[in-house]
């Protein structure tokens, strides 16, 4: 019986250590279960995509559903210049719901619910759109941090709160994340243990509780996923039109 | 079996109720840096397969996919747009059709009631002429008729007269003198034998 609800977050090892120089890269559960993930993925869009009929069967239109939304989505925040970072913003998006979704089932490993997954993402995220930002307006993107319409008294400290905000955005989305899988994974860890503990007389209330705790984590798994794609999509619209 | 392995679980947990929370020890296993460069070095390794798959083999299939049902549904509703215009011409050409030999029938109708109305009237007219000269004729020979009628009934009372005169008295009157008097007498009752 795992006792402590933060064991199901131990990172250990699958097979042989393997390292490269000073650094492990060992296959991990972690490792597992983005493999596992990344292979879902790519199984259920391949099949959604091979036959193209003129009435589509459920899987290919869950992946013609899936794409629309995706690129709606885009749309909607990054408008038409966001077109060439589509498929990266569907595999990010696709990556995180199937990592937080697999970590849905029992016994499995939650790939999201690792601060150093989240940030590495993030971190690529922000230096990606940062980098974007200053090809397309050169140092003209330095106008980010100055708002149009500021009295003057104001402008230094809106100037350094504008560039907190922005170099605070790789944190807070990493942490959004990381946070939102961990607490609920926790919760319904400690529910369970309750459950356990309290038997069949008084294990019925936090049983019912577990149960509608897995409803909820499965929305939040799929809401953080969404929320994960849809900042990076504004944060990509930062760069592409620059508004200030 | 299930159920008993079920109870003993339950059971024995609550014996170690104390135990199940006091395990608490190390924090967070996401703080410990011992896999990190682990899970970075996997990351990137299966998200850049993922992306490149994606963005390469998959994404543009789907949205080729997405184009062409797009594309066939477009050239279809075009299609069928062409259709209804084509039945609708189709269908004005029938009435138009319809109209004008409607249009024919009522003319070739007038026409042919016409020439039966013409034919109907020069006939009519021929025969009130011979009918009228017809009529004519017969007047003429009517009252030739009866101008000859009264002359030759004089000339019969006449010849009667003097018949009879020789037969009652066995004399002969003169001719003259019985014609004076039965002209006379026809005279004033002529319009009484006939109907003058």
């Amino acid at each position: 019986m795992a006792a402590n609800p933060m064991t199901q977050f131990e990172v250990y090892r699958i097979g042989p250590e393997i390292k490269i120089g000073a650094f492990d890269i060992s296959f991990t559960n972690a490792s597992l279960f983005m493999v596992v993930s990344s292979l879902a993925i790519l199984i259920i869009f391949n099949l959604g995509s091979k036959k193209n009929s003129l009435l589509p069967n459920k899987v290919q239109l869950l992946a013609e559903l899936s794409y629309t939304f995706v690129s709606k989505m885009i749309s909607d925040t990054a408008g038409s210049k966001a077109k060439p970072y589509f498929s990266f913003i569907f595999s990010l998006f696709m990556f995180v719901l199937f990592c937080n979704m697999f970590g849905m089932i029992p016994y499995t490993f939650t790939v999201t619910s690792h601060i150093i997954v989240t940030f590495v993402l993030a971190a690529f995220i922000f230096i990606g759109v940062t980098v974007i930002g200053f090809i397309k307006h050169g140092l003209g993107y330095l106008k980010l941090f100055v708002p149009s319409g500021v009295p003057i008294v104001l402008l230094p400290l809106i100037v350094v709160i504008e560039i907190i905000s922005y170099l605070s955005r790789p944190i807070s989305l990493s942490v959004r994340l990381f946070a939102n899988m961990m607490a609920g994974h926790t919760m319904m860890k400690v529910f369970g243990g309750f459950v356990i503990s309290l038997g069949v007389v008084g294990g019925w209330l936090p049983l019912s509780f577990s149960v509608a705790l897995t409803g909820l984590e499965i929305l939040v798994a799929f809401l953080q996923a969404y929320v994960f794609a849809i900042l990076t999509c504004i944060y990509l619209n930062d760069a592409l039109n620059l508004h200030h | 079996m299930i159920k008993k392995i079920f109870f003993q679980l339950v059971f024995f947990n609550l014996f170690f109720l104390k135990e199940v929370f006091a395990a608490e020890s190390g924090g967070m296993p996401q703080l410990n840096p011992e896999f990190w460069i682990s899970q970075i070095f996997w990351l990137t390794l299966t998200f850049g397969i993922l992306y490149v798959v994606l963005s390469k083999l998959i994404l543009p299939k789907i949205s080729a996919n997405l184009e062409l049902r797009k594309s066939q549904i477009q050239e279809n509703i075009e299609a069928a747009e062409k259709q209804r215009e084509s039945s609708e011409a189709k269908l004005k050409e029938y009435d138009d059709i319809i109209s004008k030999s409607k249009l024919e029938a009522n003319n070739i109708f007038k026409e042919a009631r016409e020439n039966v109305l013409k034919e109907i009237n020069t006939k009519k007219e021929t025969l009130d002429k011979q009918i009228d000269e017809e009529v004519k004729k017969v007047e003429q020979e009517i009252n030739l008729l009866k101008k000859g009628a009264s002359e030759k009934i004089n000339k019969i009372a006449i010849e009667t007269t003097s018949e009879l005169l020789v037969k009652l008295i066995g004399t002969e009157v003169n001719n003259s003198s019985i014609s004076a008097i039965v002209d006379d007498l026809s005279k004033r009752n002529g319009n009484k034998y006939y109907g003058n």
